[in-house]
């Protein structure tokens, strides 16, 4: 059965692009606008990864990391983020949380795929 | 990518969005200057705009609202003030975002050179101001262009697993750059029953040769940094050109990697090391032959042993007994340990292969790639030094034959370039190794016609797939259109099997047309101690190899009468032919009444072999037979029994080789 993934994303063109390589290349993906929707996604879906966008509004990437970390099914699941910054802060704050890595926007497919392949298979 | 068009009308259409949302928070901004909620939506929505602008494709945009974004973020550290005129400039930006969005539009290129170089300016001048010290540890990373050695020690907390990381994309990522050596510390690990399975007990020490600076090394750890330790130390291989550094040899003190000790890559690039770069402990080379010789002792041993346990427990002498089972037990860990020297990783060898598929792939004018898997897995030194030959073979045919060109990949709607995958791995008394290609696969229908054309097989004759790619190990045997210098003719595959049966190992092939082939060996861990099952044929003793006998069932003169005495035993339904030993090997003495049957399992195929009783499991160090009986059909050694007596180590591949034959 195919490996699914939940992808985080308030901008609809970044969840497409993700959905499209990510669903190309075998995965099923599932998707949320933001930390919210992904939060109850989480409780009917079982997910093998989690890929997030750090800025959004609402509730935003790490506070979404904090909780999917707090506890519950998917306390130990793979959390990669997306973020536009390659700065250190962000990145610091969003491994703090728990993140399991981070991509940087924009990337290509390769990129992506060699991410989530190098943590799921 | 997916509907590049479509990806740009539902950026233009986000954007829009986003666009409008700025100028209202703009407005309130320059009401309200410091509202922290205000700056971090015009931040969001700048930031949104660029991340999702260079995906769709708009990079002059993403440009733009990076320059903005930057001065934003300033601003959301407190490094910044809402200016009028920072208010200004942004709005400005936006409209002309708002035309650059517009395919037709044009002449807005000065407007945006302007508008960057100005918050170009803004940030820069600020940046300069306060944040100078960043480029510590640059300068020292140039002399790291050449390749050396890196040893990494790296201890994994308990509760690495949970934040979801994966230790294995770790030292595959380590293993991208460059040559790499990693050994499992499993010292840690508890009992099955007191096993946390969420927690985690091990430990690496890697070795790695590569161009990178150590804080390229550090980045890969970056993740896992604080839930485990991190130690890079650099190994310097002693070079031709300062020989006599050798003498003040030792490891440069570890660095810890944490990210605040951004510490220049330390000059440690000058301490030596005696070994081996690959070596990170110490270590003595013995010759083989040494080796070779202890494990024969050990074997001797571990005999006399059987000898006096069954000697102790014929005996009601307590002392004896206990002596008998300290020896047994020290001498069972002698023989592990003494067997675990022998023991290399494959890698070795599989690092050889890289320099083979790329000098193939120029050759052959393909794109090949070898991508490698399991180098850690340990076999015996001899076993791996004789599978060199095999791989090599199978590896040039997956080159040759298997992978297609580029051009004819490409009509097949695959990518041009081809992959060649090697793996090892370990399960149960086993290794294997598996040959992977992606490429155009065994066509079965060719091999038929090549079969039949040879007169190897009728032309009406009922054959299943599985079998028609058997007869590929046939001496001679070769499907390929045209013979090349890499590939030969034909030799080859048989030689390859032969080989791999003399280290008691099986061969097994899977392919699909158009999709690849698939090669899997199996190799037994050690050639001079083998997991046996020890049975009876009147007054001799054999033993069969544990590995490939899959059950023992009963064979008595009723079950017989039923098959009509074809030779022929129901095992749940199936039919499965059996042979005697004892009359293969001319057993003297009457056959009881209840015999048993081990099935064994070769090449997937079943087969019984029916003896007197079985006696049960037995460790059996093999022996040679000597000179004289070397080379007799169907045994490939002897072993001595705890009472002194022989017992004959059964070939079972090769008598079922010889049956087929004569049948």
């Amino acid at each position: 059965m195919a490996k699914k993934i939940l992808v985080v994303d308030d901008s609809a063109v970044i969840r497409q692009v993700q959905e499209t390589v990510l669903r190309n290349a075998g995965y099923e993906v599932i998707s949320a606008n933001g930390g919210q929707e992904a939060l109850a996604k989480l409780v009917t879906n079982t997910v093998s990864l989690i890929l997030t966008d750090l800025n959004m509004p609402g509730v935003d990437g790490v506070s979404l990391i904090k909780q999917v970390r707090a506890g519950g099914t998917h306390r130990m699941t793979p959390i990669v983020m997306v973020t536009t910054e390659s700065k250190d802060t962000k990145k610091q704050e969003g491994k703090a949380a728990g993140a399991t890595a981070w991509v940087v926007k924009p990337f290509t497919p390769e990129q992506l795929l060699g991410v989530v392949k190098r943590i799921i298979g | 990518m997916a509907g590049n068009e479509q990806l740009a009308a539902l950026f233009r259409e986000e954007a829009s969005e986003h666009l409008a949302e700025l100028e209202t928070t703009l407005l309130e901004l320059e009401q309200h200057p410091r509202d922290p909620d205000l700056i971090s939506q015009a931040f969001r929505s700048l930031h949104t705009i660029k991340g999702s602008g260079a995906m769709a494709g708009y990079d002059d945009i993403a440009h733009v609202a990076h320059e903005v974004e930057s001065v934003f973020a300033q601003i959301r550290q407190n490094k910044l003030d809402v200016t009028t005129a920072i208010v200004a400039l942004t709005l400005e930006v936006k409209d002309l975002i708002r035309t650059m969005l517009d395919p037709a539009a044009s002449d807005w290129q000065a407007l945006r050179d302007r508008l960057i170089a100005a918050f170009h300016a803004i940030s820069e001048g600020n940046e300069h101001a306060e944040a100078a010290p960043v480029v510590a540890g640059v300068a020292s990373a140039e002399c790291e262009k050449t390749t050396r050695a890196v040893r990494i020690d790296w201890t994994l907390r308990p509760d690495f697993l949970q934040n979801g990381s994966n230790a294995l994309g770790v030292l595959s990522e380590l293993r991208d750059m460059g040559r790499c050596e990693i050994r499992t510390n499993l010292s840690a690990l508890p009992l099955l029953s007191d096993l946390d399975p969420e927690l985690c007990y091990l430990s690496f020490e890697i070795v790695l040769e590569t161009a990178k600076a150590d804080n390229d090394i550090r980045d890969v750890f970056i993740f896992v940094e604080d839930r485990s330790e991190v130690r890079i130390s650099t190994v310097n291989r002693p070079t031709a050109a300062a020989p006599g550094a050798a003498a003040a040899s030792k490891v440069s003190s570890p660095a810890t990697a944490s990210s605040e000790a951004a510490a220049p890559p330390e000059a440690a690039g000058k301490a030596r090391t005696k070994t081996k770069a690959t070596e990170g402990e110490s270590s003595i080379r013995v010759s083989a032959s040494k080796l070779d010789s202890l494990v024969d002792l050990v074997g001797e041993l571990v005999i006399a042993q059987a000898r006096l346990s069954e000697l102790a427990s014929n005996r009601a002498d307590e002392q004896l007994f206990s002596i008998a089972e300290d020896i047994g037990r020290l001498s069972a860990e002698l023989r592990d340990n003494t067997l675990d020297i022998r023991m290399v990783p494959i890698g070795t060898t599989f690092v050889r292969f890289r320099r083979l598929v790329h000098d193939l792939s120029v050759e052959l004018g393909k794109d090949i790639q070898l991508q490698t898997d399991g180098a850690e897995t340990e076999l015996d030194k001899t076993v791996i030094e004789r599978l060199f030959d095999p791989l090599v073979h199978l590896i040039r045919n997956s080159c040759d034959h298997g992978i297609e060109s580029p051009e004819a990949r490409r009509s097949h709607g695959k990518s041009p370039g081809g992959t060649v995958r090697l793996s090892a791995y370990h399960s149960g008394p086993n290794v294997y190794v598996e040959i992977r290609d992606d490429g155009a696969g065994l066509d079965p229908a060719a091999i038929r016609r090549k079969a039949v054309a040879s007169g190897l097989l009728d032309e009406n004759a009922q054959v299943s797939e599985q079998d028609l790619f058997k007869l590929i190990f046939l001496p001679g045997f070769s499907t390929a259109k045209t013979v090349s210098n890499v590939s030969g003719r034909g030799v080859g595959m048989d030689v390859v099997k032969r080989s791999v049966e003399a280290l008691r190992g099986q061969i097994a092939l899977t392919s699909e047309l158009g999709k690849g082939t698939t090669i899997r060996l199996q190799l037994p861990l050690t050639l001079a101690i083998i997991d046996g099952l020890l049975v009876a044929v009147s007054d001799a003793r054999f033993v069969l190899p544990m590995s490939l006998v899959e059950e023992c069932i009963e064979l008595t003169e009723l079950d017989i009468e039923r098959s009509h005495n074809n030779q022929l035993a129901n095992v749940r339904g199936e039919l499965v032919p059996y042979v005697r030993l004892r009359d293969l090997f001319g057993s003297a003495g009457k056959r009881p009444p209840i015999e048993q049957i081990a099935i064994t399992t070769v090449e997937g195929k079943r087969y019984g072999f029916v003896v007197d009783g079985v006696v049960g499991q037995h460790q059996t160090v093999i022996k040679s037979l000597g000179r004289m009986y070397q080379g007799t059909r169907g045994l490939s050694g002897a072993t001595i029994l705890g009472d002194g007596t022989l017992a004959l180590i059964v070939d079972v591949p090769a008598l079922l080789g010889s049956l087929q034959q004569a049948a």
